[in-house]
């Protein structure tokens, strides 16, 4: 009984890392396309653009800054970018590139990497 | 053994001498695309080795690719695709100099017949028009604002003085290495050259985009 619970709760924290499910793979792909570049690859505000970025990209990492950050908040930065939330002009308007459903796939990848569903 | 290595050598030399007197050398179209593709998808851009050249007449001026193509210094500081050429960092992700390929170096004869074939590579009419930039180079001023500033051009290129971001290629010589016609057309909307590129496609008014293209056309000594 012990054994099984041990393998449901190992293969429960598989299936919870950023990417693994089904669902996220399409969004993953996006993310690692147009958001690591300033995200990075560790998804916690280090890409390879840090160093020419007067400020500092968000931590997508960051359970209680990006769980307290609303759904549509994150929709509207990254369909609108940093200004149309009060944050820098360095995170551009994706809604030229992304469609919305796109971006929604995004938001609830944001929720996976943060581990803080909604 | 000797003359067969005479014979290779032969064969050799006629194929480039055929390569480069009737076209292009094959071997660039292995990592760039040089007619336009029909696969945009965004998987097409994960596969992809080196930049599209199918519009390289109207993207490059003519001297500068001669030259580049002989003495080929890195455009992309983290390479292409960049997120397939990065590592993470102690501090920050960086480039991967293991997973960067070098680009071959061409002698001048081979550069200079290269760039006469590029050089036909002409964008249609509709993606880069000509007069797109009006040519008022008095906006150059404000639009190296915009660039450092405004709209955050910075955050993936490399500017006059070598700073800024690196997923992006860099423009510290983009007036001497780009037409004008071409900046100001893919600034406005760079998906329509390439689907699925990671550069935004920002909300920018025309007086932005001249006033950008202004900038970029006076970095690397251009006139």
């Amino acid at each position: 009984m012990k054994i099984r619970m041990a393998l449901g709760i190992v293969a429960a924290a598989f299936f919870a890392l950023p990417g693994s499910g089904h669902a996220e793979v399409s969004a993953e792909k996006l993310y690692g396309t147009y958001c690591v570049q300033c995200h990075g690859l560790k998804r916690n505000g280090t890409g390879v653009n840090l160093p020419g970025l007067s400020t500092k990209p968000r931590d997508h990492t960051d359970t209680k800054g990006m769980g307290e950050t609303p759904d549509d908040e994150l929709f509207k930065a990254i369909k609108e970018g940093g200004l149309a939330v009060n944050k820098s002009v360095l995170m551009p308007n994706w809604g030229g590139v992304l469609s919305d459903d796109e971006i929604k796939e995004l938001v609830k990848y944001l929720r996976v990497v943060c581990h803080c569903g909604h | 053994m000797k003359r067969l290595s005479l014979a290779v050598a032969g064969l050799v030399v006629l194929f480039a001498g055929k390569a480069f007197a009737g076209g292009l050398d094959p071997t660039c179209s292995s990592c760039h695309a040089l007619t336009k593709p029909t696969d945009t998808s965004l998987d097409r851009l994960w596969t992809r080795k080196g930049p599209d050249l199918w519009y390289a007449g109207s993207k490059f001026n003519a001297d500068w690719l001669t030259a580049w193509l002989q003495n080929p210094k890195p455009i992309r500081p983290a390479g292409y695709p960049y997120f397939k050429t990065i590592m993470t960092g102690p501090d920050h992700d960086l480039p991967d100099p293991s997973k960067i390929t070098p680009h071959p170096k061409l002698d001048k004869a081979a550069a200079e017949a290269a760039t006469a074939e590029l050089m036909k590579l002409k964008a249609p009419a509709d993606l880069v028009t000509a007069g797109a930039f009006k040519g008022e180079k008095s906006g150059a001023r404000m639009g190296g604002l915009s660039f450092k500033k405004l709209r955050g051009c910075i955050a993936c290129h490399q500017g006059e003085d070598g700073k800024g971001g690196l997923s992006g290629p860099e423009l510290t010589d983009a007036g001497a290495r780009l037409q004008p016609d071409f900046i100001a057309a893919y600034t406005a909307d760079p998906q329509k050259f390439d689907p699925h590129i990671w550069m935004p496609k920002l909300s920018l008014k025309d007086k932005d985009i001249q006033r950008l293209t202004a900038y970029l056309v006076s970095l690397g000594g251009h006139p």
